[in-house]
């Protein structure tokens, strides 16, 4: 087979895995309907429970604490969808599915690659919703339209990458609820001890020191400065590097414990 | 050198300090069905997963067509299908959906990734069924549809793990019936079973694994000549009827029949189960007696491990856990 063919072949196989991940989202309103409350009804939560304290406190464009938190909750949303990418795999290798799908001829990362790509499908449907409601809230792009496409497409590239990093927590445990408890290990750290919802500024130094250099902090820093027209601090090439780094870590480690799965 | 269907050469395949497969060698013909036949947890599922290529054996080797499953486990894939025990097919795609995403992944086109698909389900009694997702399926159907995933890129060889276990007698002779047409098409079907009606009807060559090893293998009859065959046992009104009955047997049965220790009890063994039933009846009739209880019992696979190992195969499947800790099927 040559390069091109295997080439045009990893693509067919992906998109093949990517629609059928689709499918089953349309399949399952349900889903969509919760997968749409969710992120609402945390934004709505954050935004009047800690709106209040914190807001007065910051210094935010607009003057508003939901100015601040969007780009911060939306990360966490996201986070939470790839956190679904891991469940979702770890389940299709309880299922059998993937026995399937490794005794097929097919390309070795087109199931990860297809299940990182429908959940940021998902992600791109997540945005759009927490943007409206954001934007009822009295959320608006500081920067222009423009950097405000930008700000959604920094979100949604870490939301991939991040996927990466639970596909590979997936087929690493195996079972869907080791997947979800080892996600959930990683993800409440990462954007609590973060510039997500407050300014790291009034943490204590040693905490401080860890959400000033962790991708959280550069993702939602970069995404607000985009948002908001503030100067980003150098976030938005350290955020590049992260997503880079992650992604050259996890796609191989992953693809190699889909392939040593037994 | 003929090319084997598909070769175990003394694999071996440890799970943590249980030996799943401790040293099995087999060799299929082509075009032939293979029945691989074993209590569970006796390694057969192990075996086919491995010459699916997905799993490596610790020692050992092991070939598809030829082609070594650990040096070159793609081509190896290009060649089998496999359906597995449990239904490997998406509940929320419709089963045209499923199939036609089967054949994409083997690298057809996409019209004749449909065009298999449209052939596949209607081979499968499916057709009607097509454009429902999977969720609405009965157990049978599931099954089918999975066979239908298993044979969209025309495998050479077919790997069917415990295809009809949990199906309802009549969904299993379905499925029977399809895997009998399969095997009309030229493919050499793997076929592990729990049941020895299922290898006795189905398979040309019988091998029976327990706990990792071969202990047995040859044609349904063979086997069954290791183990004596079929008898038909009955049961007296009176116990002066007994030297009667035993001298109208003695003429039909290959085998001397004997009585238990009532002596109201006789078993006769007999070569073919059926015929050899309506034989004693019509001895029986001829010399006037009227048994009170008449059945015919075939070997089944507890016999098997009985003569075998010494040990039933129920008990093996109910020891106490710590004996069969960690053990795969």
């Amino acid at each position: 087979m040559n390069i091109a063919s295997s080439l045009y072949y990893q693509f067919s196989d992906t998109w093949a895995i990517t629609k059928r991940n689709l499918y089953r989202y349309l399949r399952l309103p349900r889903l969509i309907f919760f997968s749409s409350v969710q992120p609402i009804m945390f934004l709505v939560l954050f935004n009047f429970v800690f709106g209040g304290a914190i807001g007065s406190g910051t210094k935010i464009p607009g003057g508003k604490y939901i100015n601040y938190l969007l780009p911060g909750i939306l990360t966490q949303m996201i986070m939470f969808g790839g956190m679904q990418t891991g469940i979702g795999l770890a389940r299709d290798m309880s299922a059998g599915i993937i026995d399937r799908f490794r005794s097929l001829p097919m390309s070795r990362g087109a199931v990860l690659a297809g299940r990182t790509l429908a959940d940021s499908v998902r992600n791109v449907f997540v945005a759009v919703i927490m943007l409206s409601v954001g934007s009822l809230l009295g959320f608006r792009f500081h920067a222009g339209i423009l950097r405000g496409i930008a700000m959604v497409l920094v979100i949604l590239l870490f939301g991939f990458a991040f996927s990466w990093v639970a596909a590979f927590l997936g087929m690493f445990s195996g079972d869907e609820e080791t997947a979800q408890l080892a996600s959930f290990v990683l993800i409440f750290p990462l954007v609590f001890a973060s510039a997500a919802f407050v300014p790291i500024q009034t943490m204590p130094h040693w905490l401080q020191k860890f959400a000033a250099n962790q991708p959280v902090t550069f993702v939602t820093n970069a995404a607000r400065s985009l948002a908001l027209g503030t100067p980003d601090g150098g976030a938005i090439w350290k955020f590049l590097v992260w997503v880079a780094g992650i992604l050259v870590v996890f796609i191989p480690l992953s693809i190699y414990a889909y392939r040593k799965h037994s | 050198m003929t090319k084997f269907a598909f070769e175990a050469d003394n694999v071996v395949k440890h799970f943590g300090d249980v030996k799943a497969l401790d040293g099995v060698t087999l060799r299929a013909e082509p075009g032939k069905i293979f029945g691989l036949l074993g209590p569970n947890g006796a390694g057969k599922t192990t075996l086919v997963r491995m010459l699916s290529t997905l799993l490596t054996p610790d020692a050992g080797t092991a070939q598809v067509l030829g082609v070594d499953v650990v040096r070159n486990p793609d081509k190896v894939r290009r060649m089998i299908g496999l359906a597995g025990q449990f239904a490997a097919v998406d509940e929320y795609l419709t089963g045209y959906e499923n199939i036609y995403m089967v054949g994409r992944l083997y690298h057809l086109s996409a019209q004749e990734a449909k065009k298999r698909a449209k052939t596949l389900l209607e081979q499968l009694n499916l057709a009607d069924a097509a454009t429902r997702t999977v969720r609405t399926y009965s157990g049978g159907m599931r099954r089918r549809l999975d066979l239908g995933a298993s044979l969209v890129g025309h495998p050479e060889i077919l790997f069917l793990d415990e295809p009809t276990t949990g199906l309802d007698p009549r969904t299993r002779l379905d499925l029977w019936g399809i895997i009998r047409e399969l095997i009309a098409g030229g493919t050499t079907i793997l076929l592990t079973t729990q049941y020895l009606e299922e290898a006795d009807e189905l398979a040309d060559k019988i091998a029976v694994i327990d706990r990792g090893k071969v202990i047995a293998e040859g044609t349904s009859n063979q086997l069954k000549a290791k183990l004596g065959g079929d008898v038909v046992e009955f049961e007296l009104h009176k116990l002066s009827d007994s030297p009667k009955a035993l001298k109208a047997m003695s003429a039909l049965a290959k085998k001397q029949p004997t009585t238990d220790e009532s002596g109201l009890t006789i078993t006769v063994p007999v070569s073919n189960g059926s015929k050899g039933l309506l034989a004693v009846v019509r001895e029986l009739d001829k010399a006037g007696i009227e048994p009170s209880a008449l059945s015919l019992h075939r070997p089944s696979l507890d016999d098997v491990f009985l003569s075998l190992t010494g040990e039933k195969a129920s008990t093996v499947a109910s020891q106490p856990v710590a004996a069969k800790k960690g053990r795969r099927s």
